[in-house]
């Protein structure tokens, strides 16, 4: 079962594949590139963890600041599209009083907003709403689960999670990513000091971001010194928990060109999905599900991997990282270990990768995934501050939901991309 | 070792009812000839619903591994180092388990077999490896 789970996937990778570049210049541009924009873009995040304030009062924060940004009221909006609760949209626009035309409230983890993006892209460009809004909120610091909002938790007693892998104390998600990153040591000989390299160049990052968590640097040592988790993986391996809340306004290129802020064109997407909360079904726990989502996202967009200025990606733990890097084609395969030793990812490195400091040192209230897509826009807008990649154009985010179970690939362009 | 006890679903209960024999067993698709693991309505492979249970030598692989050092939930806080493994059995199905009395030499891809040591409280056991010589 498992080498065939791995065949379908190779097939479907295979179908994804990039088409040579003579073709891609033949080609008439996907119906999604470029069809749509973010164009509002906010999060609330606090250096002590903590905001202080209801899920249900970040939402509101969040939307009004988002539209704000985009120079949008809530009258514009006729799609809502949030992770939280039972029927989070709807109860969502219950609060708000807006009624919507389109809808979505897929839950994929820490991916989900990523997901929200493309099917905000997708349903613009196939005219069945103009204005989406994106929203996300947890205060896990504040004792809430993350994953809830008002609604009941996920994965019940009946679950397959909580059947045959709970029993055996496979708990934390620390646990499940460090059975991904034994596995990877054994096959490609990858090292715990190139996964800490991964940890110090983020917080690199971090120590330029005046919101950021964690603003002291740190060393490869430091990583290897803090306590053991889930051998192999040490706690600076595994990202934080703090409060967040972030959302975005997607509409059409069109109507972005009008408004307040400098758009962020979807240029690509993708998605895919290996399993859900079992990483016994995933198959070969080294390959992501970006292999697919990857692909697919940059043909859609027309780049290779020369024209990403800045990657923006879950780092749930330093091993997510790593193969993301792979699976997205940055690398072989097996050589995201020797790729990141370097320090490229880091300040002045030729890939800046998660340039807030990512889920390691940033932010990561247990869906990292809103924050990817913020900062990009961010990077993409110049309004990165200290942390300004120069001159950046084109950037990819890619959330990873689940137990490495969900990816979702957005390349983001500006208006001299589009 | 205190554990999160599972509920009996009807689906699973022949699977449990064989942990009290000390027999470990599987759901079985005769129509693509291939075992499943965990146990379902029908068949990841072909949507078959004719699923049998059939017994599993008990013997395997070790695809990964990983050494808890925090406790994956509080009932196991005294349990402190365990480790949590994928295992491959022969018959080709990959299962969540863990590997009992290990020392620090385990890695990937070593020999490892059944051990019924883990009772619940209602009677049933929760099947674990151990390292074998082979
Ligand atoms: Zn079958």
């Amino acid at each position: 079962m498992i080498t065939e789970t791995a065949a379908v996937l190779c097939s479907v990778v295979a179908r994804w594949r990039r088409p040579p570049q003579e073709d891609l210049e033949t080609l008439v541009p996907h119906p999604l590139r470029a069809a749509a924009a973010i164009v509002g873009a906010v999060d609330a995040v606090s250096p002590d963890g903590r905001l202080g304030r209801s899920d249900a009062q970040l939402e509101v924060e969040m939307i009004r600041g988002a539209l704000d940004d985009a120079g949008l009221t809530i009258a514009d909006v006729d799609c809502l599209m949030t992770t939280n609760g039972m029927m989070g949209s709807l109860e969502l626009g219950e609060r708000l009083g807006v009624r919507g035309r389109f809808t979505d409230s897929t839950m994929t983890g820490g991916s989900s907003f990523e997901v929200h993006v493309e099917h905000a892209a997708a349903a613009i460009a196939a005219g069945l709403c103009e204005v989406a809004v994106i929203v996300y909120a947890a205060t896990p610091r504040g004792g809430k689960n993350p994953f809830a909002g008002g609604g009941p938790g996920i994965g019940g007693q009946d679950s397959a999670l909580f059947q045959w892998d709970l029993p055996y104390g496979l708990g934390l998600p620390a646990a499940s990513y460090s059975l991904a990153a034994q596995r990877h040591m054994h096959d490609f000989g990858t090292t715990s000091e190139q996964l800490a390299q991964i940890a110090v160049s983020f917080r690199e990052w971090a120590v330029k971001n005046p919101n950021a968590y964690h603003q002291d640097p740190i060393t490869i040592d430091d990583v290897l010194a803090s306590p053991m988790v889930a051998e192999p993986l040490h706690k600076l391996d595994c990202c934080l928990v703090t409060d967040g809340a972030g959302a975005l306004v997607v509409t059409s290129a069109e109507r972005a060109r009008d408004l307040a802020r400098p758009p962020v064109y979807v240029l690509g997407a993708g998605t895919a999905h290996t399993h859900g909360m079992s990483i016994s079904q995933m198959g070969d726990v080294t390959t992501t599900a970006a292999a697919v989502s990857g692909p697919q996202a940059m043909a859609m967009a027309g780049i290779g991997h020369g024209d990403v200025d800045v990657v923006e990606l879950y780092d749930s733990f330093t091993i997510t990282a790593l193969m993301t890097l792979e699976d997205l084609g940055f690398c072989a395969k097996g050589e995201g270990g020797d790729f990141v030793s370097d320090g490229r990812l880091g300040p002045g490195g030729v890939l800046p990768t998660n340039t807030n400091g990512g889920g390691l040192s940033y932010t990561h209230p247990g869906m990292y995934g809103m924050f990817i897509l913020v900062e990009a826009v961010r990077q993409l807008r110049g309004e990165g501050g200290d942390r300004q990649v120069p001159g950046a154009e084109v950037a990819i985010a890619n959330g990873c939901g689940g137990v490495l179970s969900c990816t979702s690939t957005i390349v983001l362009g500006t208006e001299a991309t589009r | 070792m205190p554990r999160i006890e599972p509920p009996v679903t009807p689906l699973a209960e022949p699977y449990w009812d064989a942990t009290r024999r000390r027999e470990l067993v599987a759901q079985r698709c005769d129509a693509c000839d291939r075992f499943v693991w965990y146990p379902r309505e029908v068949c990841p492979g072909c949507l078959s619903a004719e699923l049998d249970w059939a017994p599993l030598a008990g013997t395997g692989t070790i695809y990964t591994f990983n050494v808890m050092r925090k406790p994956g939930n509080p009932m196991m806080g005294d349990d402190v180092p365990y480790v949590v493994a994928l295992v491959d059995l022969d018959e080709g199905i990959r299962m969540t388990t863990n590997v009992v009395g290990a020392d620090g030499s385990l890695r990937c891809d070593q020999r490892v077999r059944v051990d019924w040591s883990v009772e619940l409280s209602d009677g049933r056991r929760l099947p674990v490896f151990r390292v074998t010589d082979d």
